[in-house]
């Protein structure tokens, strides 16, 4: 089946079965693999990409059902002020140790400091829990978030952990 | 082109631990772009004790424009060590973070020596060689500058990668000096002599991961990103039950999928870790190699371990732990008779479950197989044995298989065993092209190589006084013919052994066949939790503080036969009074349900003690408040910012292993097949933790995972002190902990 999908701003025109998911055709049709495989069943929130600005597991979201929806990826999120900010404080909180969930992370606090409020601790929690850090970074995610949505952010000086 | 070749002997190399006399050997040319291009190769310590002398690399490269280009030897799998062991270099030539790039170096024995993520061993066998590297090549340039501008080399000093004479304030940087640098005589490396500490500027300070950057705008750096033109992809399906083997499989139809290029079965072998018997599937997408999975239907000969169970072994076990030891450990004493004779007994049995790793990246591979030469991509924290096994699988000459890393996203010592190198390298050999293979989730945590399950059986024996006098101990274990499984032994030196009068230990094997192997912090994983916990039940029994209790029996300062150096005494009273002041351990008043509890442990020759506070619900759900980590790893934390995440993800790992995780065997196979049954812990479960280092005044030593034996019997010791329930099995049953 023929689709045509819309990638942080560009067309892509692929050729795959109806059910391939979309993570699938990024990582493998789009060759985007910021997007990551972790466990297949939207358990760990390793692929989160969003459509139309909402977060989506993209292990279960089929080609056939993104229709004419915008995908970003992590690949593109930076373009936005909010990605930009959250890769920032990523970088600036040293929070990366594999590396591996880092950019599914992002993805979904990205999506959480959407509408441009500084979340509580409990809505971190909350919106956070769903993506795993094997390496167990959430101190620092959590940290990193909350610099993030801070609105002079950029202007602070940095801090950095364990200095 | 100069190239020069020297060899050396070194007294300075022999202050590092396992330190016997050997050659060092620091070679040394211009590079192209004339550059200066130091390779320099030490014997490695793990040979050292044999006489054998295997060699350590890194090499420096100095560009006209002052960028310095340092090798990385060692595999990335999120420890950090593509930043840590290129700063030791750089501290010493004395030049900025800023001027530095890392590059991977190829997996290749003969040229790096040891390349191994494991056993948290990159610190302390390269905190010497690595600074060594580093001052040496800031000697030449020194030399360098000094002759051209005819002043004596004692009068130059070096900062920012520039050489300047102090005297007249002439200043050339290090671009600009290389290529002289490369023409001159290597220095002896015991004359070049090292920084004082105090003048330290990378070692010591926060140095970001170097790969960051690009790691948070999802650059393709991992294992499973690789990509080469014409590739295939592949799945590979094993039976279920460890061991077994193919009968049949509906291949005719599997061929007729779309995109199935190749579907065939490999016959393989009876090493575990090994290419084991099981249908291919490679397809022109990897989406349609899983689908096609899906429709297989194979006829599996089960083979002999079709009957085991968990529930089997922990019936053998409890059989065995009824019984005297079939082995013997360590003998000190009576430990029957004292037993017979003490105040007090404590008797307690312990049991763990098996484990999986579960790294995030899920196993992979890509492999290129022709004309008798494969070309492996890999996410591996070990190599050499996948080259080998390569090698013999394929009935190839090891010098034929080329091994690439790529980043491993997490290890935790599942990516020491190879068994996924051999199976891409196999299905690229029978595809005749090059073949990425990418296991799913389930694969993952049902072919892994598991923390081994373990029984102990315990009896303490306490004087009037309080004071422990004896220690039994039956560890009912894996193995066949007093051959213990891999990863499934204990040693006759863990505290409180050589500190109880009258101590015996001894083993009994269960035949089995799981396939097992070292989950981070191995042995310690486990054993911690039953010795720490232990030591606390017969510290309550006695009526004493456990950490007071702890510090007691600790007692001398002397260093007691043990791991490497041994196990230092002080150094563990050291870390328990530290975290007993940061923790402000007994002086806080807690509420109903709310409890502290304190481990320490000694592993990889780190030092760790930890408090946990907890507080348990009326459900019986555990809700860890915080932990607090006291360290000793010696004189220096090379990269604090590092350091910090790395003992948060060891403390949050063993959380993991204590409150989420147990791998069941039924019927053969593992029951859990993805993180809905086998969890990480989740960023809801992680506690507030503040990490603190004591600098000794020992050579530094490794991180990786000293921290997670005592988070487990920290916070089981903290549910006990917050209940009353003493959790003797795990992981943590809320159920037992119901108000």
């Amino acid at each position: 089946m023929r689709y045509t999908l819309h990638v942080n701003g560009r067309r892509h025109n692929v050729d795959v079965d109806s059910d391939t998911p979309l993570l699938w055709v990024l990582r493998d049709t789009i060759n985007l693999k910021g997007t990551k495989f972790g466990c297949g069943i939207g358990l760990c929130g390793a692929c989160t990409v969003h459509l139309d600005g909402a977060p989506a597991r993209a292990c279960l979201t089929a080609i056939s059902d993104v229709g004419n929806k915008a995908v970003t990826t992590i690949e593109g999120i930076g373009a936005t002020p909010i990605g930009a900010r959250l890769q920032k404080a990523w970088l600036d909180i040293d929070v990366v140790q594999c590396g591996y969930c880092q950019p599914g992370q992002i993805m979904s606090a990205a999506a959480l400091l959407a509408n441009g409020k500084t979340p509580s601790d409990g809505e971190i929690d909350a919106v956070m829990n769903g993506n795993i850090c094997r390496c167990g970074t959430y101190n620092r995610i959590r940290i990193a978030i909350k610099q993030a949505a801070q609105s002079d952010f950029g202007t602070a000086p940095n801090k950095r952990k364990g200095a | 082109m100069q190239d020069m070749h020297l060899s050396r002997t070194s007294s300075a190399a022999d202050a590092r631990p396992g330190g016997a006399s050997r050659r060092d050997f620091l070679k040394v040319s211009a590079a192209a772009g004339g550059g200066l291009l130091l390779s320099f190769e030490l014997p490695s310590i793990a040979n050292a004790a044999t006489g054998a002398h295997a060699t350590l690399n890194a090499y420096v490269r100095i560009a006209p424009d002052n960028t310095v280009t340092i090798t990385a030897k060692n595999p990335e799998i999120g420890q950090g060590v593509m930043t840590m062991l290129p700063m030791l270099i750089a501290e010493e030539l004395d030049v900025d973070w800023k001027q530095v790039r890392i590059e991977q170096a190829l997996a290749d024995h003969r040229v790096y020596g040891r390349q191994v993520a494991g056993g948290s061993m990159a610190t302390p066998l390269e905190w010497d060689p690595m600074r060594q590297a580093g001052a040496v090549a800031r000697a030449m340039l020194v030399n360098a500058a000094a002759r051209r501008w005819k002043v004596k080399a004692e009068d130059c000093v070096t900062a920012h990668g520039e050489v300047t004479h102090t005297a007249s304030g002439r200043k050339l940087t290090y671009g600009a000096l290389a290529a002289a640098a490369a023409k001159l005589p290597v220095p002896d490396l015991g004359s070049v002599k090292l920084k004082d500490p105090k003048d330290y500027t990378i070692i010591g300070h926060s140095v970001p991961g170097y790969e960051s950057p690009k790691l948070v705008k999802g650059e393709p750096l991992f294992g499973i990103d690789m990509v080469v033109p014409g590739m295939l992809y592949g799945v590979f399906t094993k039976c279920p039950v460890f061991g077994g083997s193919v009968v049949r499989a509906n291949l005719d139809v599997i061929r007729k999928l779309p995109g199935v290029r190749h579907a065939f079965v490999v016959e393989g072998g009876s090493d575990l870790a090994g290419l084991m018997p099981g249908v291919a599937i490679v397809a022109d997408s990897w989406w349609q190699a899983a689908k096609a999975q899906r429709q297989l239907e194979v006829k599996w000969d089960e083979g002999a371990t079709r009957e085991q169970s968990s529930e089997g072994f922990a019936r053998q076990a409890a059989a065995l732990g009824a019984k005297a030891p079939a082995h013997s450990l360590r003998h000190d004493g009576d430990a029957a008779a004292a037993l017979k004779g003490a105040a007090h007994v404590v008797e307690a049995s312990y049991h763990y479950p098996f484990l999986a790793h579960a790294p995030l990246e899920p196993m992979n591979c890509t492999a290129h197989a022709r004309g008798g030469k494969v070309e492996i991509w890999a996410p591996t924290q070990n190599p050499e044995p996948g080259r080998a096994l390569v090698a013999r699988t394929l009935g190839i000459d090891e010098r034929n298989v080329t091994i690439h890393f790529r980043r491993s996203g997490g290890g935790f010592g599942r990516r020491l065993m190879n068994d996924y190198m051999v199976e891409a390298a196999w299905l690229s050999e029978i595809a005749r092209a090059p073949v990425k293979l990418v296991w799913n989730r389930t694969d993952d945590i049902q072919h892994d190589f598991y923390r081994p399950a373990g029984w102990h059986f315990l009896k303490g024996g306490l004087d009037a006084s309080g004071k422990l006098i004896a220690w039994q101990q039956h560890f009912v274990s894996f193995g066949r013919n007093g051959q213990i499984a891999p990863s499934a032994g204990m040693e006759s030196t863990i505290f409180p052994a050589g500190r109880v009068a009258n101590l015996s230990m001894g083993y009994s094997l269960i035949p089995f066949g799981v396939p097992t192997g070292p989950l981070r912090a191995p042995g310690s994983n486990a054993l911690a939790f039953v010795f720490q916990s232990f030591l606390d039940e017969l510290a309550h029994a006695a009526g004493k503080d456990p950490l007071a209790f702890q510090i007691d029996l600790l007692g001398k300062d002397e260093v007691l036969p043990g791991r490497g150096p041994g196990f230092n005494t002080a150094r563990a009273r050291g870390v328990l009074e530290k975290v007993r002041e940061v923790s402000g351990w007994g002086g806080r008043r807690l509420p109903s349900r709310a409890g502290a509890g304190v481990a320490f442990y000694y592993s990889h020759l780190g030092y760790f003690a930890e408090v946990v506070e907890v507080a348990v619900a009326a459900d019986g759900q555990v809700k860890v408040n915080k932990v607090w980590a006291v360290g000793d790893i010696g004189s220096q934390v090379i990269n604090p910012t590092a350091a910090d995440n790395m003992v948060h993800g060891a403390i949050l790992d063993g959380l993991a292993e204590a409150l989420n995780q147990k791998i069941t065997i039924e019927n053969g196979h593992v029951v859990e097949s993805n993180f809905d049954t086998f969890s990480p812990l989740l960023l809801k479960q992680a506690p507030p933790i503040e990490v603190h280092f004591i600098k000794s005044n020992h050579s530094p030593t490794g991180l990786g995972e000293p921290p997670l034996p005592p988070a487990i019997p920290a916070l089981c010791n903290a549910i006990f002190a917050a209940t009353g329930k003493r959790i003797r099995t795990l992981p943590i049953d809320p159920a037992m902990l119901k108000a």
